[in-house]
């Protein structure tokens, strides 16, 4: 028993070594989970968001409207292909299957549990995985944006043209930001395979304090490593281009973006590679930040919870809460304005990020590096008294001189609207008196002179 | 490490490395040659892409798996999509322009070009024969991505340094070239808005929309003014005007 459960972890080793039907049965396994979390995202985001506007949301077809989505992938599919006639043809058909592919080609890589038994064969929950895993998913992902941008260009109309140009921008600008929190996570794990990174962020790591305290550590990085979480977080939205960030597709602004011009089949393959990219994109979350398919805490008190086929349950969990919170952002954000967005990925997101890493580089050489006791703790004291210094030397912003308001007056330019003179005595409106004095004879006859109409009618009942 | 790669290393050419490298290689030059011979700047950029892309699978073919992702990701993902991006700036039909600005342009490309495939060929020829090649073994003995780095960070840190603060200062340089900056005298202000606005000969109200009459939808149709007089001002001065075609005027099959 003790020598099975060591053995779940899977390594590189073994990888490559499946007999062909079982690549093909995890193969298809990854597609299939593909297209069935499209089909049941598109239901989940619909009712997640009707409950949060306090509507019943889909509820028609099927129990709790689930059949909703086949039904409306099916009409999509028998609906009329048009082809603009400004379209450039073959970048027009492939723009929409290079997303898709991408999309899909990125599951490949995500471990969805540790090493089970499939007919007799003990192979890793996962179709491979390879030294660079991580890379490959960043690939995937910088790939299908070529689908949006090339989309938007072909269809030779201005709407998708000014979203894939969006499209572009943005994802140039987020995946810096998103590489560079992926690469907090490699100084940690020390490997960029995906099954090592789950395999490091298991239990019983210890923090080696200083060389002095030796605590047990939380071990999912979304603990340890927390702004890069929060950092590669907000640039999966913006990567998928889930709301806020939805500019490429931004419906106020540019119809549909790059795809205005597409439908049938077409237009379904948009729909199915931006839900794919979600759900692999909350996949690859959970790989590198919330510990893969390992339990969370009060799971991991029972024994076999990591091993056999649980850790696909709970890894499904954590797909799924992911999931629902790039669905809460949509029913809450307002989306950004392009320059805002801009300035957060390139002047917020980028700094904080590169700030973290060298910190965090700095904390990795502590700890590793034999260097005396005294020299250490040298080094954190200058650490410290340069930031302390930094943030009371930091100048502070300047503020514009108080201005008395016969300042502000003095300083309006020749020419401006004329103002009223400040001292300035409103006497009573002659108009209101007589409103008044014309009223008050109306009110003579029906009760006590003096009294207000309200006080009159009280008096009534 | 992958057992494709550990069979890399070793030296052997194996079947499935074969096999790739016979689809992949042809693929690649294609890629090449379309590039050139692309009318359309966007084609050549997506022959470019296939291109890039198979180098980029050659790569990890030779037991390169973190260069080869790195090639995906760089130069495939953000400098080719920011290739795209000026090019779609630029306009979906827009040709190359035969006019040379530059005197003796050819002269010079034919020039540097000779010299970089000199500096290419002598570049191939002593890898090949002088060069005592230390084998994957020892270069990846720490690792291939620890290796690499080691390298980047040691050996050639002034050569990557100097390459990225070049790449910075033409950044820089092309921010500040294209930007333009109004003076704040410049600038308009309110008041002076207010008065280009009221100053006579000039209507401060909106414009007027098109006519929308039965006979006509158009928005090329003109206001009527209170007078019954037409309104030129009511047409919008982008459109072109022009007369239907007989496909255009033709019946469309429709009516009952």
């Amino acid at each position: 028993m003790n020598l099975a459960y060591l053995a779940q972890d899977p390594t590189l080793q073994d990888f490559g070594k499946d007999p062909w039907w079982l690549v093909l049965i995890k193969i298809v396994f990854a597609f299939v989970f593909a297209v069935l979390a499209t089909l049941l995202g598109v239901w989940f985001e619909r009712r997640v968001v009707a409950r949060m506007a306090q509507r019943p949301g889909l509820n028609q077809i099927g129990p709790f409207g689930l059949l909703q989505t086949l039904a409306d992938g099916l009409k999509m599919a028998f609906k009329e292909d048009i082809l603009p006639k400004a379209a450039d043809k073959v970048v027009y058909f492939f723009a929409p299957t290079i997303s898709v592919i991408s999309a899909v080609t990125a599951l490949s890589v995500v471990p969805f549990g540790p090493m089970v038994s499939i007919f007799g064969e003990r192979t890793p929950l996962q179709v491979t995985d390879v030294s660079v895993a991580v890379l490959v998913l960043l690939a995937c992902s910088s790939m299908g944006v070529y689908g949006i941008v090339l989309g938007g260009w072909a269809s030779g109309s201005t709407y998708p043209l000014l979203g894939g140009l969006r499209s572009s921008a943005q994802m140039i600008s987020y995946e810096v930001t998103m590489g560079l929190s992926i690469v907090a996570v490699f100084m940690t794990a020390g490997t960029m395979s995906t099954s090592g990174i789950v395999a490091a962020q298991g239990d019983g790591t210890r923090l080696n304090l200083f060389g002095a305290v030796d605590l047990p550590a939380p071990g999912w990085y979304a603990i340890l490593l927390l702004p890069s979480f929060i950092i590669f977080f907000i640039s999966t939205v913006g990567e998928t281009n889930r709301a806020p960030f939805d500019l490429p597709e931004a419906e106020s602004e540019l119809v549909a973006g790059f795809m205005t011009e597409y439908s049938s089949l077409k237009f379904a393959l948009f729909m199915l590679s931006e839900y794919v990219a979600m759900v692999t994109m909350s996949a690859v979350t959970t790989t590198l930040f919330l510990g893969g398919w390992r339990a969370p805490w009060p799971i991991t008190l029972w024994d076999g919870a990591n091993s056999g086929w649980w850790p696909l349950l709970w890894f499904m969990g954590k797909v799924i809460a992911l999931v629902f919170v790039f669905i809460w952002l949509r029913g809450t954000l307002p989306r950004l304005r392009y320059d805002q967005f801009m300035r957060l990925g390139w002047k917020v997101l980028l700094p904080i990020n590169l700030v973290w890493i060298l910190v965090l580089a700095g904390i990795r050489t502590l700890q590793k590096e034999d260097i005396s006791e005294s020299y250490r703790y040298t080094i954190i004291a200058g650490a410290v008294l340069v930031v302390l210094l930094v943030t009371l030397l930091w100048p502070a912003k300047k503020q514009p001189p108080a201005r008395t308001l016969q300042e502000k007056v003095n300083r309006r330019p020749s020419g401006s609207f004329p103002l009223p003179p400040m001292d300035l005595q409103v006497p009573p409106s002659p108009r209101t008196k007589r409103a008044v004095a014309q009223r008050e004879p109306a009110n003579v006859g029906a009760g006590q002179p003096g009294t207000t109409g309200a006080g009159h009618d009280e008096k009534e009942v | 490490m992958t057992t494709q790669s550990v069979l890399a290393a070793a030296g052997g050419v194996t079947g499935g490395e074969q096999v790739t490298f016979w689809i992949l290689a042809p693929l690649a030059l294609i890629g090449a040659i379309g590039m050139v011979w692309a009318r359309n700047a966007v084609h050549s950029a997506l022959w470019l892409v296939l291109t890039m892309l198979c180098l980029g699978v050659f790569y990890v073919l030779q037991s390169g798996p973190f260069i080869g992702m790195v090639q995906v990701i760089v130069y495939t993902g953000a400098i080719m999509m920011l290739f795209l991006f000026v090019l779609m700036l630029v306009g979906r039909d827009a040709s190359d322009s035969l006019i040379e600005t530059l005197r003796g342009q050819r002269i010079a490309a034919i020039v540097l070009g000779l010299g970089f495939g000199a500096l290419l060929a002598t570049g191939m020829w002593r890898a090949l024969g002088q060069a005592d090649a230390a084998g994957l073994e020892q270069a990846n003995a720490g690792g291939n991505v620890q290796g690499i780095a080691a390298l980047l960070f040691t050996k050639y840190v002034f050569a990557f340094e100097i390459t990225s603060a070049l790449l910075i200062t033409a950044a820089v340089g092309a921010m500040v070239l294209a930007h333009v900056e109004r003076r704040r005298e410049d600038r308009m202000d309110q008041i002076a808005t207010m008065r280009s606005r009221f100053r006579p000969g000039n209507y401060p109200g909106p414009k007027p929309g098109p006519g929308v009459y039965a006979t006509s939808s158009s928005v090329a149709t003109p206001a009527r003014l209170p007078d019954g007089g037409l309104t030129e001002r009511s047409v919008p001065q982008i459109l072109p005007t022009r007369e239907l075609s007989d496909s255009e005027t033709a019946l469309k099959g429709t009516e009952k």
